[in-house]
Order: C-alpha cells, then structure tokens, then sequence
C-alpha cells in the first residue's frame, strides 16, 4: 500500500506538481504544443519509439521521423542563465532529472549531442559528459599502481624459486 | 505532427515469452509491410514515366527518399584530376561529419585520407583520396558479431553504433583501412553524424545527404575547388553520369582479386 502510495506520489510530481525542495523529481517545463497522444503516453513508451524510428532511419534511410533526440530538444531542451541549452554534464538536463531519480542510466549522449544543434557543447563547464558514462574508476595511474603492486610479490616469488 | 506508433501493446515484461515474440514479429512484419508499399510506389512511378521522372528528379530530387533497393550509390574517382597539395575533400569531411584531431595521429579517426602512390621505376606520384569502399560483399559485415555493421539496401556500408560494442574485427576485415575507433569521449557532435567513445566508424557516403536526394560532401568540395575529381552517382542506373563514364572509360577497383566490387571505383590509376 504504501509502495502505490509512493508510486501515486510520483506519477503527480510527473505532472509537473513537485514542490521547490521536495524530494521528488522536478520535471522542466517543455515549450511548444502538447503531444497529441498525451504524456502519460511519451512518459511510458518514449523509448519504445525511439528505439524503432533509430532502426528505420539508420538501417532503412527513412529520415521522415520526428520520435528522435533532435525533436526532443525542440521543446524540452533546458536552458541556463546565459540562455544556452545545458549539456547531459548538467543535472537540470531534461533527460536527467528522471533518470537520476529513477537511476536509470542512458548511454545516448555517449554517440548523440545532448543540446540542439549550433550549441557548443565544448564551451560549457563539465562538458565531458560523454566520459561521464564511460569512465572507468580511477585513474591510468591508479591502474598502473595497482599492477606494480600485484606483479612485484609474483616476480619475487619467482625469482626465490629459481634461487 | 507525425510519430509512428509501437506495437499496438507496448511490449510487457509480464507477458510470456511466446507472446513477447509474437508481439516483435508484428512489429517487424510492419515495418516490411510499410517498406514494400514504399518500394512498390517507386516501381509504380518509374514503369510510369521513366524518362519524365529522370528529368524531373534529375536536379532536386526531393523524393528519393530512404534506401532503395533499385539504387546503388557509388564514386567514380579520377586519379589524373586529383591535386597532390588539395586537401579538400578530407577538410569537407572533417566538417561535414564533425571528426577532428584529437592531438593522437596515430588513433585520430580518418573516414577519408588522401594517399599518395609513387611508381618506384619511374618516379611518377599520384595522389587521391581513399575511404570506405562500399563493398557489395563487405568483408566488415561478415565478420561483425553483431550485426552493427551492416549494408544498406541501395549498397552503403555503415556501422550501427547501437549494436556496435567496439570488438574492431571490422577493422581488422577491411582491405582498405578505411574504419577507424573512437578512442576519446566526444562531445559536439552534429546531430545527422553521431559518434562516440568504444564505437567504430567510417566514411558514411554522407547518407543523411543522400537519404535527402543530395551528394556527399568531398564530391562537392573537389567540385568547388574545380578538381571535379570525383563523381557520386547510382551505379545501377545505366542512365546516371557515373554509369555513363565507367561504361566508356576505363576504371579499375582497389584489390580486385578480393572479388568484393567496391562501390568506389578509380579512372586514370596505375
């Protein structure tokens, strides 16, 4: 019960009725016309769509699609104070405020660009996003360190035995 | 606005597996279904009128839209045109598909370089540019694990980085070091070429363009530069320009004892 009570609570914030402060996700308002099947529907099948236009348009070259990234931004691209577009790097993004919290990690902005076209992503603090999905822990020094370490008891050992 | 729709239920982890399946296969038989009746219309036309939609689409054509079977796009590249010292085409590329250096020369992506040949008995050099061959048996399609590296139905080669999980067996298949790997994150991307870290990526024939009836963009950079060095054309129709000049001028294909016609052929080589 209180598992639907949560989910109820959730689904409401969707709509866009999240206090200032609460925990919950504060979806950003999007500009344009509504989506004509309605946002329960995009908030569900989103990626459904997504997932089957990618397919028409790379491998059957049908570029009549509007469910792709570049639409998306039309309308729900998330601005900063200067006005600019903010990158995946930014937790404001419009994609991240519910995969944050759902802890959902997309791997689109690994190949995409996050922000519409024209923006430059390179100017923006923390552009990395794309190594912010794939980075390894730690570091190529830490890697090393930890190699020494592991090889230098074995070579030890051996050199022991063969003394 | 106009969005296609999924599977009449959106796929539910909660359904059996059966019906999962079934679900998928009325996906796929859609967008078959769909894909016919396109191909069916552009049939219809051509039987119609040929010679009237040749000269109709012949400048824009702004209906040839997405990968058709009939067609098979290729270059036709005139080596004696080529400039050793135009880097034209390559700077073109660069631009059009955002690739850049990232200061490593020697894992720097390279959809298309300009190669220079000298003829060791003579002296004589000979320059012009090298990309992804677009083979109609594709070395890099066979070996995939995947299936991201894949052949378009109107003959573009291209990696579906979707599925591409980095293994770089296609690499290793290509005959013409046309492919190259991701080794940085990248952002700035242009949104028709998207590319990024652990994916490997070639020379697209510029499809976004092509899918919208227009030409890669090296053929119009050696165009503006007034090379004129490489043509782009559908191979499969005796009509277009390409077909024309291969018909009546010699041409070679790179390594033809690999017997796996590449869509890039080369004039005035050797």
């Amino acid at each position: 019960m209180a598992r639907l009570a949560a989910f109820l609570v959730f689904v409401l914030s969707l709509a866009g009725t999240a206090q200032a402060g609460s925990l919950l996700p504060e979806i950003p308002k999007a500009t344009g016309e509504a989506h004509a099947e309605g946002n329960e529907f995009w908030r569900k099948n989103h990626m459904d769509m997504m997932q089957h236009d990618r397919d028409l348009t790379l491998r059957m070259g049908e570029r009549d699609i509007e469910a792709s990234l570049k639409e998306c931004f039309e309308c729900h691209a998330v601005k900063d104070d200067h006005g600019t577009p903010v990158t995946y790097s930014n937790d404001k993004h419009f994609c991240r405020v519910c995969h944050d919290y759902a802890a959902v990690k997309v791997d689109c902005f690994m190949c995409h660009r996050s922000t519409p076209d024209g923006v430059d992503e390179n100017a923006q603090e923390g552009n990395s996003h794309a190594g912010l999905m794939s980075r390894p822990e730690g570091d190529a020094g830490e890697v090393a360190g930890y190699l020494e370490r592991v090889k230098r008891p074995a070579r030890r050992n051996m050199m022991e035995a063969g003394e | 606005m106009k969005f296609r729709m999924p599977a009449e239920k959106p796929m539910d982890s909660k359904q059996p597996p059966a019906a999962r399946a079934q679900a998928k296969k009325t996906n796929k038989a859609e967008m078959t279904r769909r894909d016919l009746l396109r191909s069916g219309a552009a049939v219809a036309t051509a039987t119609l009128a040929p010679g009237v939609t040749l000269m109709a689409f012949g400048g824009s054509p702004a209906e040839a839209a997405a990968a058709d079977a009939g067609k098979r796009w290729g270059l036709l590249i005139d080596v004696s045109k080529c400039q050793e010292d135009c880097n034209g085409c390559v700077q073109a590329c660069s631009e059009e598909n955002g690739w850049e250096s990232t200061g490593h020369p020697e894992t720097d992506a390279q959809w298309i370089r300009k190669v220079t040949l000298k003829n060791t008995a003579t002296g004589h050099t000979q320059s012009m540019p090298m990309m992804c061959q677009h083979c109609e048996s594709p070395p890099c399609v066979d070996v995939c694990p995947t299936g991201a590296s894949m052949k378009r139905a109107d003959g573009i080669v291209l990696v579906d980085k979707h599925t591409c999980i980095g293994c770089r067996y296609c690499m290793m298949a290509c005959p013409f070091k046309a492919r190259s790997f991701v080794h940085e994150p990248v952002v700035n991307q242009k949104s028709h070429a998207p590319r990024g870290q652990g994916t490997v990526e070639s020379c697209t024939l510029c499809v976004h363009r092509v899918d919208k009836g227009g030409t890669p963009a090296c053929v119009e950079a050696c165009a503006a530069a007034g090379h004129d060095a490489i043509i782009f054309g559908d191979l499969k129709d005796p009509n277009s320009e390409i077909s024309k000049r291969l018909a009546e001028y010699p041409s070679v294909a790179l390594r033809p004892d690999l017997n796996v016609n590449p869509g890039v052929r080369y004039s005035n080589f050797g």
